[in-house]
């Protein structure tokens, strides 16, 4: 299949849920509080973006996942790869993982909010809490999955251990780590919107739960929409991206 | 008289799992000359490859003695260049950047890399396809990027573990034919694995024929052809003997582990 064709199906169905929203909602079956019209949400939002309310929104969000979210990849790369590397590492700190990885971390909400208050520091920490543990095991697979001759290689080079690391481990690892990186963040998203729903004074979710009071259906479907948009932009960018960076990895 | 380059002497290997022992290699003696190629054949799982990992220090036995130039072999180290079977080129290098990192491994100068690795990759045949990815490789040419690694940086001897086994029968052929060209030109001592009769007498000096489990060697045959060797050496009767008389052993030793199932069972 060629890029063209696939964006061409793609396309498709995005066109075809958007005929089919717009039919629903001309046909007068459902109330527009329930399920706004396509064109009432693109009013809101358009208000909403020369207001600035969209970008200031949009943007305090972003700054709280970047930050959130580069927090947990700074720590979790090494301790991933530490834990891939070394067998008594990762049964020091594998089922310890395991162990937090499996709490609800909408449960953490309340806790976080009493250490820590409800600003910024609050969101970073949701987001840490739902990614950092989730990629360290992501990370400690794409470790473990270099090939074995690649590092007997090394060691019939007489490479020393840090330099096999260095040298042999991470760039082989690397591709599979971008693609860890890329769906943490989709999850990264997730949580920083559920903290912005519980408690805050600013952002996208934050926004939406105010909405939800005055009953604007129309907002909350626009700010739907715009986390989409979001969401498949920075996937579509790291795909990219992975693509361009490893593009002589893919074997035929 | 010739010096003797690779020593194994009652070497042994068991491999203890959850349902028992496995003895993979049981008093395995075999002497390697200097610039001797010695193929060792044998059906699969006999412990050949055992044999080389340990000769390459990536395994360590539980018995016996294996050395080169008299030292005794207990870790891996850059007198041993080794080809594997699999593919272990680097795919985030080029070909040459494959050839330069094992030279710089090895400690040659940054200067100096590039040139020798460019060397090598001529003498593989390999020249124009310096900067290709892996990727961008037939099977054939990047286990010709890994000879010409593991020869780049001046071992005292090569190891190969079936290294064209993963190759078609065409490509498997050129390979052969190469490596027997390079080899009469720039003589090294070689240990090759193989499962393939006609490759082993194709290429070598001697062969040892390898039991099963636990895997010994079983009887060594010179194979005095003459060199420079062609491929139309194949089908001369001389070439058939042999190549008969190799098959004959590993196929009384298939029989009797036969028997031995139907006994057991």
């Amino acid at each position: 299949m060629t890029a063209a064709e696939y964006l061409a199906i793609a396309t498709a169905v995005f066109a075809a849920l958007a005929i089919a929203w717009y039919g629903f909602t001309a046909s007068g079956m459902i109330r527009p509080l329930f399920l706004p019209s396509p064109g009432q949400v693109i009013s809101r939002l358009r208000e909403l973006w020369i207001s600035g309310q969209l970008a200031a929104d949009a943007g305090i969000s972003i700054y709280r996942i970047g930050i959130g979210f580069l927090i947990s990849t700074v720590i979790a790369l090494p301790i991933g790869v530490l834990i891939g590397c070394y067998r008594a590492w990762e049964a020091a700190i594998e089922p310890f993982v395991d162990f937090i990885r499996y709490m609800p971390v909408v449960a953490f909400v309340p806790l976080t909010i009493l250490w820590t208050g409800t600003g910024d520091v609050q969101k970073f920490l949701i987001i840490f809490i739902g990614t950092f543990f989730q990629q360290v095991l992501l990370i400690m697979d794409n470790v473990k999955s270099v090939p074995r001759h690649f590092i007997d290689l090394g060691r019939t080079l007489e490479m020393p251990e840090w330099r096999i690391l260095q040298r042999i481990v991470l760039p082989s690892a690397l591709p599979g780590i971008w693609d860890s990186m890329r769906i943490s963040l989709g999850w990264a998203w997730t949580w920083l919107v559920v903290a912005e729903l519980v408690a805050a004074t600013s952002g996208l979710g934050y926004r939406i739960t105010t909405a939800q009071r005055f009953f604007l259906t129309d907002l909350i479907f626009g700010y739907l929409l715009l986390l989409g948009i979001l969401g498949l932009a920075t996937d579509q960018i790291m795909k990219f991206a992975g693509r361009r960076l490893f593009h002589h990895r893919e074997v035929a | 008289m010739l010096a003797r380059k690779l020593v194994i002497a009652g070497l042994g290997k068991t491999y203890r799992t959850g349902r028992g022992e496995t003895v993979a290699l049981k008093d395995v003696d075999l002497d390697i000359d200097e610039n001797e190629f010695v193929a060792l054949v044998g059906t699969s799982g006999c412990g050949k490859s055992t044999l080389l990992a340990i000769a390459a220090g990536l395994e360590t036995q539980d018995a016996g003695v294996i050395s080169i130039d008299g030292v005794p072999i207990t870790m891996p180290g850059l007198d041993r260049g080794v080809v594997f079977q699999s593919y272990t080129l680097l795919p985030w290098l080029t070909a040459l950047g494959n050839v330069e990192f094992a030279l710089k491994a090895a400690g040659t100068p940054n200067r100096d890399a590039t040139g020798i690795a460019q060397a090598h990759l001529a003498l593989v045949g390999l020249d124009g396809f310096e900067h290709a990815y892996p990727s961008e490789l037939s099977g054939g040419m990047r286990q010709r990027v890994a000879i010409a690694r593991a020869l780049s940086y001046r071992p005292k001897m090569l190891l190969m573990d079936e290294p064209f086994g993963a190759l078609d029968a065409l490509t498997r052929h050129h390979m052969q034919e190469l490596l027997t060209a390079i080899w009469e030109k720039h003589r090294l001592t070689v240990l090759f694995i193989t499962h393939d009769v006609e490759e082993a007498v194709y290429l070598s000096d001697r062969v040892a024929v390898m039991t099963n489990r636990p895997g010994r060697i079983k009887s060594i045959i010179p194979v005095p052809l003459p060199r420079p060797r062609r491929y139309e050496l194949i089908s001369t009767p001389e070439f058939r003997k042999l190549q008969l008389a190799v098959l004959e052993e590993i196929r009384t030793e298939s029989m009797a582990v036969a028997a031995l199932g139907k006994v057991l069972a």
